[in-house]
């Protein structure tokens, strides 16, 4: 597949952000990139078009219930059966902060055995509490099976913005031990928040913004296929988007966001 | 019949509630003698069902549905009679 034939769908609803950021980042690396209110998606266009589905940040339907929940249940009512197809053809989907509480409403993270039919996690009011909008390092520590960060090496760190409220990510307290295990094992942890230089954050604020469980910024499927994380790759895509930017003679053109596209580019030009 | 249903979702026991401390804390900052504070969301859902029953399964199967992450939350249902 070349890069101009991706076609990437972003899909958003009322109070999602940062969309025509994403779609932009897309489009900067030469594929398609369409965004789609959910709606129009229902009535006019077929998601078995798109090759990558990506759900963008914010606060859509002013994250009533709880943050992801409505979009989530929303979107299994209307388009259960094609997201369902989707999947088993294995083409990738990226959440980004609202959209990673999206993807784990709808159970399809971490997906221990596939989709499931009730949330295995949450993404829940950060510790301390309030709304946190700051840059963050993480690192990457996912072994290969993540087809979004395949283009950063496992171990490296990068940095990129967070901004929400609710980014703890939790398992239920009776299996915190035994999950954990079976998401290192399946490879399914990908980032975690860390020092500057790659030093474990130890659940300790503020180098762990929101007290997720075991540092977690991101996870991904057992398929690698599905990813979720609450940073911002698409504001970190151009170097004059990074806060240090006046602070240098000269910078690299791109900010680490880009590894993040690049790694799905990458992985569908190659397959 | 016509049912209303309160459904109420609260934090499970031994979960941290940094929304109930800040409360607290604000309310002991305004002078009130304040040990804790829980937070909960009760939403009262107007229904038809044939009977109380019924009624508490809807309720039931929209709390597992929608309303309710188990990973955190526990929640109650109560059942009446909407006049």
């Amino acid at each position: 597949m070349n890069p101009e034939d991706i076609k990437v769908c972003i899909l958003r609803a009322g109070g999602t952000n940062c969309d025509a950021e994403t779609q932009r980042a897309f489009q900067e690396l030469g594929v398609q990139a369409q965004t789609l209110q959910i709606s129009e998606l229902v009535k006019h266009r077929n998601l078995l078009d798109y090759d990558v589905l990506v759900f963008p940040g914010g606060f859509s339907y002013g994250d009533y219930v709880r943050s992801g929940a409505i979009f989530a249940r929303h979107l299994f009512a209307h388009l259960g059966k094609e997201m369902q197809s989707f999947i088993d053809k294995g083409r990738p989907i990226l959440g980004i902060c609202n959209g990673f509480q999206i993807l784990v409403e709808y159970g399809l993270l971490p997906g221990f055995e596939g989709i499931s039919p009730i949330p295995e996690a949450t993404l829940t009011t950060n510790e301390p509490a309030g709304f946190k909008c700051k840059w963050v390092y993480l690192k990457q520590e996912n072994q290969g099976k993540c087809v979004f960060t395949s283009a950063i090496p496992m171990g490296k760190t990068i940095r990129l913005p967070i901004a929400h409220g609710e980014g703890r990510l939790l398992f239920p307290k009776e299996k915190e031990d035994v999950l954990l295990k079976r998401l290192i094992d399946a490879d399914m942890l990908v980032f975690r928040y860390c020092t500057k230089d790659g030093q474990s954050a130890d659940g300790l604020y503020p180098t762990n913004p929101n007290g997720s469980f075991h540092d977690i910024a991101g996870i991904c499927n057992r398929e690698g296929n599905i990813f979720g994380l609450m940073p911002h790759p698409e504001r970190a895509l151009y170097w004059w988007k990074q806060p240090d930017w006046t602070r240098h003679n000269q910078m690299l053109q791109y900010g680490d966001g880009k590894l993040i596209f690049q790694s799905i580019i990458d992985k569908l030009t190659k397959h | 019949m016509k049912y209303a249903v309160k459904i109420e979702v609260s934090l499970k026991p031994g979960h941290s509630n940094p929304e109930g401390e800040t409360t607290a804390r604000l309310l002991v900052e305004l002078g009130y003698s304040v040990e804790a504070v829980e937070v909960s969301k009760v939403y009262t859902v107007v229904l038809e069902a044939s009977n109380m029953v019924e009624a508490e399964q809807k309720a039931q199967e929209m709390s597992k549905r929608l309303l309710v992450n188990p990973t955190k939350d526990d929640y109650t249902i109560s059942v009446a009679e909407k006049k």
